[in-house]
């Protein structure tokens, strides 16, 4: 069971009252792109064991989206952040760091 | 214009606590960006509350503002009024990036009311939100999820829980509750 804060309104939210979203960070390579990078698009999914990064929507509540960095392995949710971000913020980084030592995600460490 | 009508009639059923369809309720969504003070106030001034907090209603007597997620709010009127306050709210918006709408026709509303943490308990049983008094404060609006279905719910008092959702799943609901406050289903677990 994961329970998730919503940065949005704060609640403590229950998996049950959450839409997951897939993946976070996802680059669109739409019409024109090249087809290998048109097909990592469509179906390239990391599938990690440990840190991961994901879109949830809180459905249920807000009915905003925002992302989480959470463990694949603990169910730990390192921390909740806007879904307006390319990237995850530093300062939810170096937290992770802290907790997981030389962890990496795509290309972001 | 043609009398409303609530879908339950205004049911009622005594248990752990009592469960009655109210409304009708006039109710307006007011949906504009996070800082757009004009349509706030627009708000106020129809309800003559403040703008609530963070998750927090601002409601007496039927009438106030609920606070439904950062650009969202729930405007509480009386029914007879609520067209009329529309009108009102968009004639003083006009042009700028806002939505009034009635929904007063969309929506039931249903109150508990009874021991206080019966009242907490039958929530407990259907939405999954910690009801420790400590945690759920009298206010406090909390959208979720009762069962399948979304609601919003919040804390007129202690022992009183004002409750919305969709007027489709008006009788689901109220089902629902009924089943969670039917005698000799009590839990105690506050």
């Amino acid at each position: 069971m994961l329970t998730i804060q919503c940065p949005h309104c704060g609640v403590q939210a229950e998996e049950t009252e959450l839409s997951p979203g897939g993946e976070a960070h996802l680059s669109r390579f739409g019409p024109g792109s090249e087809d290998q990078d048109f097909e990592a698009y469509l179906f390239f999914r990391e599938n990690p064991k440990g840190v991961h990064f994901e879109r949830w929507r809180h459905v249920h509540g807000c009915g905003k989206w925002f992302h989480a960095a959470r463990c694949t392995v603990t169910m730990e949710v390192f921390g909740t952040y806007s879904a307006q971000t390319t990237e995850p913020p530093k300062a939810l980084r170096d937290k992770i760091s802290e907790k997981r030592p030389g962890w990496t995600w795509r290309d972001i460490a | 214009m043609s009398e409303p009508v609530t879908p339950l009639a205004g049911a009622s059923f005594d248990g752990l606590v009592r469960v009655t369809e109210t409304g009708p309720q006039g109710m307006i969504v007011l949906r504009c960006p996070e800082d757009a003070t004009d349509a706030r106030e627009a708000a106020t001034a129809v309800t003559g509350t403040k703008d609530p907090a963070l998750r927090r209603a601002a409601v007496s007597n039927g009438t106030g503002i609920l606070w439904m997620s950062p650009d969202e709010r729930l405007i509480l009127v009386p029914r007879a009024k609520s067209a009329s306050t529309v009108a009102e709210m968009q004639a003083k918006l006009a042009g700028q990036h806002a939505l009034v709408a009635d929904v007063s026709d969309a929506r039931a509303i249903f109150r508990l009311e009874g021991d206080p943490l019966m009242v907490r308990e039958v929530l407990a049983k259907l939405a999954p939100v910690d009801m420790r008094p400590d945690h759920f404060e009298v206010g406090e609006v909390r959208r979720t999820r009762l069962a399948q279905v979304a609601a919003a719910f919040w804390l007129e008092q202690e022992g009183t829980a004002d409750l919305i959702c969709f007027r489709s799943v008006a009788r689901y609901v109220y089902d629902l509750l009924c089943t969670a406050a039917v005698n000799g289903s009590a839990v105690k677990h506050f």
